[in-house]
């Protein structure tokens, strides 16, 4: 197994299929942890570890201070003004602030895509992304594939097919960088409209039809739909969505016997995801957020458990 | 005070002095021409060794006085000017208040006065407030000093509009400076619409944004047969548009900046907001048309943009930092290693776009060519000295360079304004 | 640097056996006993106890796999971090005798470690340490019950136990430096 030498965990583009295993790997230990009845050990004691969330988002939040806890870090949470705009303290005078507090590592949220970037440059702690505008949320990205691995127990030519807004989705740039690296077949499948220009690049397929998204499909990824997409002229309404791309029970049935439907939450029933679906046999929704946890103390394990 | 140049090797845009000359400078023009003129008392600059060429002018810069003078002020902004061997600059009106009415241009001119280092123009915004609803009191304008007018920073997005802004600055003689952008298409995006705003998660502003614009004022150019000038053009689509329209006749001229010649979309993946600018960095294939449009001349001539912003305003979010670059200084270094060195441009081109070609779009009929008669603005350069961009050696106010830490080639070495030496290494 | 084999394979088995017998008559018979092994050579050594005994009684006891590197001291002074591995103990510890296995016993840290972690598994009735090798210097307070060989050596000498499990060669025990 090879060595992590990453000081952050800023995008999947930048970490190898090499690392990505590391990571996995770690994470399937860690998931033992979290079935105990006491669910902590000492491996970052005196560790702090700083959530700066610019953006509301309990899950992602709560999963990272489950995991910084599990691990005995200290944690803190700042909620970060929305913009420097609307605030006289900029995003990275905040984070200095921060690290005169001498914490040692920063997981940040921001709807500026390229924050975690500019933090990681500005700063000497390690930082770590958990969703920059639309371009990356690796975290989220790992626990997707540690699923996958975990379930059918390969990412290697798994077909997967994530439907929705490509064109805002952080999730679906991070899952394209990982799986394509991992050896997946990625289809990305949405309104023309919310995709991207150029998403080919990142070596998926794009198409409009979602049967012929999850034809054969092995992973069916719903994203979360946003109302506001119909008044920004993406959409014309909301309904023509549901007809079009909702994964209902009767779609999935194109897809292989068995395929894991997935979502990064939280999903909006009977919008991208029909409630039978995102309930029934081959959810596994929740099992995302139980994994999320282990993913993300194997991420803060890697970066912080060694001399930093 | 009078000046001799001694040793002067000449450049033209009708070409190269075959051999060295003297030149007499007084009263603000040039006297006098000749192999060897006898000394009178006069200042003795001897530009053995370098290249003697008319003063350079911009047709587009951001002085951000009144207003923002904590990003750069009329004399800040003249200093970077000489620095760079400009002797003329035309300043944007996207001021606060905008220079819509002849007040606010007779403030910049005797700001500029009293600063006395380089010719300010100011160029008076088409619509009041630049808000694209009324056209300004254009005479007025005209009277005050302005040779051009423009909304920059905005494109003037209602067709109708432009149609009567035409007409009318027809009458007055003023050229309209189009910033070339469509807004409903470019939608507040950060970098250019590729595959590479797509990894990053930016919001694209596509090219098409510009070329719209482009498109629909070569229309109304031809139907009313006035003159439109477009601003800081990006794209190799922009590039084949107004190509087509010249050979076709209509009268339109065009400017491209140093950053669009020099650099592309790539520079954006580090997130660095010196990179953000609009129009934004494209892609290679443009940068190359837009070279192939300054070698045929398809673009008219060089004007850097300059648009200053504090150290406060840029470190911010990429999507929050204001567009706009620092580009005086480094113009010509940049145009020596990116035109003349790989042989792009003859150095008789580089005076055409810099300097012939800016004084017979603005009209400024004893600028742009060194003979005598004509104003004495020059510029002194000496085209072996390697640089290094820096922080330290910069004199505009602002510092937002992607430059910075880059080895160009070719410097000014002096500057002379009406007849004065404003800028001297 | 000079290199000598302190055991062969036979000597190994030979030790194994002998451990197994103490454990046995100990603990007067299996009831309420379970082997833990610490990873890597140590989770061989237990899997090799179980079989031992299994030939000595003809029943098996349960047998677990701790992953102690979440638990070791150093964590935040090494400069190359220890790659995790899952924790393997599909039984409940509380109440019971906790035989923890390792190869070699040195400065007693590893054992400390293990120790933390068990008792976050569960509160065991009593833990016993069993080791192929104790070498001496120790650092903390700790021994071991059961000894396959004590072996004196110099603080700066290396101890190498090779088990064919989980180093694809054969075993030996080599002291080296």
């Amino acid at each position: 197994m090879g060595d992590w030498t990453h000081k952050h965990l800023l995008d999947l583009q930048d970490v190898s299929r090499e690392d990505i295993e590391l990571v996995l790997d770690t994470a399937r230990s860690f998931r033992e942890v979290s079935e105990r009845e006491v669910k902590k050990v000492p491996a970052l004691r005196g560790r702090t570890v700083a959530m700066l969330f610019a953006e509301p988002s309990t899950r992602t939040r709560v999963s990272f201070e489950l995991a910084a806890k599990r691990l005995s870090a200290d944690t803190l949470s700042i909620q970060a003004a929305a913009s420097s705009l609307t605030k006289g303290e900029t995003i990275l005078d905040t984070a200095l602030n921060i690290q005169a507090m001498n914490v040692d590592l920063v997981v940040v949220r921001h709807q500026a895509s390229g924050v975690p970037q500019m933090l990681a440059a500005g700063t000497k702690m390690a930082v770590v992304n958990a969703g920059d505008g639309c371009r990356a949320h690796p975290t989220q990205a790992l626990l997707d594939m540690f699923t996958i691995r975990e379930k059918l127990g390969r990412l290697d030519n798994v077909k997967v097919a994530i439907i929705g807004d490509i064109l805002h989705s952080r999730v679906a740039r991070s899952n394209i960088a990982g799986l394509t690296k991992m050896g997946a077949k990625v289809t990305v499948c949405g309104p023309s409209t919310l995709l991207p220009i150029g998403i080919e690049e990142m070596g998926v397929e794009a198409v409009y039809d979602i049967n012929r998204a999850l034809k054969d499909a092995d992973v069916v990824m719903a994203l979360r739909m946003q109302k506001e997409r119909q008044q920004q002229s993406f959409l014309p309404s909301v309904a023509e969505y549901v007809r079009e791309f909702c994964v209902t029970a009767d779609r999935l049935k194109k897809a292989r016997p068995g395929a894991l439907v997935m979502h990064p939450g939280p999903t909006n029933r009977g919008i991208e995801i029909a409630a039978e679906v995102a309930d029934g046999p081959q959810s596994v929704i929740l099992e995302q957020v139980t994994n999320g946890i282990a993913i993300r103390m194997a991420v803060l394990y890697l970066l912080l458990g060694r001399k930093v | 005070m009078s000046i001799l140049i001694i040793n002067a090797r000449v450049v033209n845009a009708s070409g190269e002095s075959a051999a060295a000359c003297d030149i007499r400078i007084d009263n603000g023009r040039i006297e006098r021409m000749a192999p060897q003129i006898s000394r009178n008392g006069e200042q003795i600059i001897d530009a053995v060794g370098k290249l003697v060429l008319p003063g350079f002018i911009d047709l587009h810069v951001h002085l951000r006085e009144p207003g923002r003078e904590d990003k750069e002020t009329i004399a800040t902004g003249s200093q970077a000017a000489v620095k760079g061997g400009f002797t003329s600059i035309f300043c944007m009106p996207n001021t606060t208040p905008a220079i819509d009415t002849a007040q606010v241009v007779q403030y910049i001119l005797d700001q500029a006065r009293k600063v006395g280092l380089v010719n300010v123009y100011p160029v008076g915004a088409i619509t009041k407030g630049r808000a694209g609803v009324e056209i300004t009191e254009m005479m007025d304008l005209r009277r005050a000093g302005c040779l051009g007018l423009s909304d920059d920073g905005r494109g003037l997005m209602n067709a109708g509009l432009m149609r009567r802004a035409l007409e009318y600055a027809r009458m007055s003689g003023l050229l309209i400076m189009q910033h070339c952008e469509d807004e409903t298409l470019s939608n507040k995006g950060a970098m250019n619409e590729s595959a590479v705003s797509t990894l990053l998660g930016l919001k694209g502003d596509p090219l098409v944004s510009e070329t719209v614009i482009i498109a629909r004022d070569i229309e109304l150019a031809r139907y009313l047969s006035a003159r439109v000038h477009f601003m800081h053009i990006s794209s190799a689509r922009s590039v084949e548009l107004i190509r087509r329209a010249k050979a076709e006749g209509v009268p339109v001229t065009c400017e491209a900046t140093p950053h669009h010649f020099a650099l592309t979309e790539d520079l954006v993946k580090t997130f660095n907001t010196a990179a953000k600018v609009n129009p934004p960095l494209r892609g290679w294939d443009d940068v190359a048309a837009i070279r192939a449009g300054l070698k045929d001349g398809t673009i008219d001539c060089i004007a850097t943009d300059h648009a200053p912003h504090t150290q406060e305003d840029k470190e911010v979010e990429f999507d929050a930092a204001p567009p706009g670059l620092i580009g005086l200084e480094t113009a010509f270094g940049l145009v020596v290693k990116e035109l003349v060195n790989p042989g792009i441009l003859t150095m008789a081109q580089v005076v055409e776009r810099m300097s012939g070609a800016p004084a017979r779009i603005m009209g400024l009929e004893s600028k742009g060519v060194i003979a005598a008669g004509k104003d004495a603005d020059i510029v002194i350069v000496d085209m072996n000295r390697e640089w290094t961009v820096s922080r330290e050696d910069t004199v505009s106010k602002s510092k937002n360079s992607p430059f910075l830490g880059q080895r160009l080639q070719g410097r000014v070495v002096a500057t002379i304004c009406g007849g004065r030496v404003v800028y001297e290494e | 640097m000079s290199s000598v084999r302190i055991m062969d394979e036979d000597q190994i088995r030979r030790a194994v056996t002998r451990v197994a017998h103490e454990i046995l008559e100990r603990n007067k018979g299996l009831d309420g006993v379970y082997l833990v092994g610490i990873r890597t050579r140590g989770a061989v050594l237990a899997e090799r106890l179980r079989q031992a005994i299994r030939n000595i009684e003809g029943r098996d006891v349960p047998c677990g796999i701790l992953d102690i590197n979440l638990y070791r001291d150093d964590l935040a002074l090494v400069n190359k971090q220890p790659v995790i591995r899952e924790t393997l103990i599909d039984f409940d510890i509380t109440d019971k005798t906790v035989v923890l296995v390792d190869d070699v016993l040195f400065t007693g840290r590893t054992i400390r470690a293990a120790f933390d972690a068990l008792i976050d598994l569960g509160r065991p009735a009593c833990i016993q340490l069993a080791v192929l090798i104790d070498r001496g210097h120790r650092e903390l307070p700790i021994r071991a019950d059961f000894v396959g060989k004590n072996i004196p050596t110099a603080k700066g000498q290396q101890v190498r136990v090779r088990l064919s499990e989980s180093d694809a060669t054969q075993d030996s025990v080599v002291v080296e430096g």
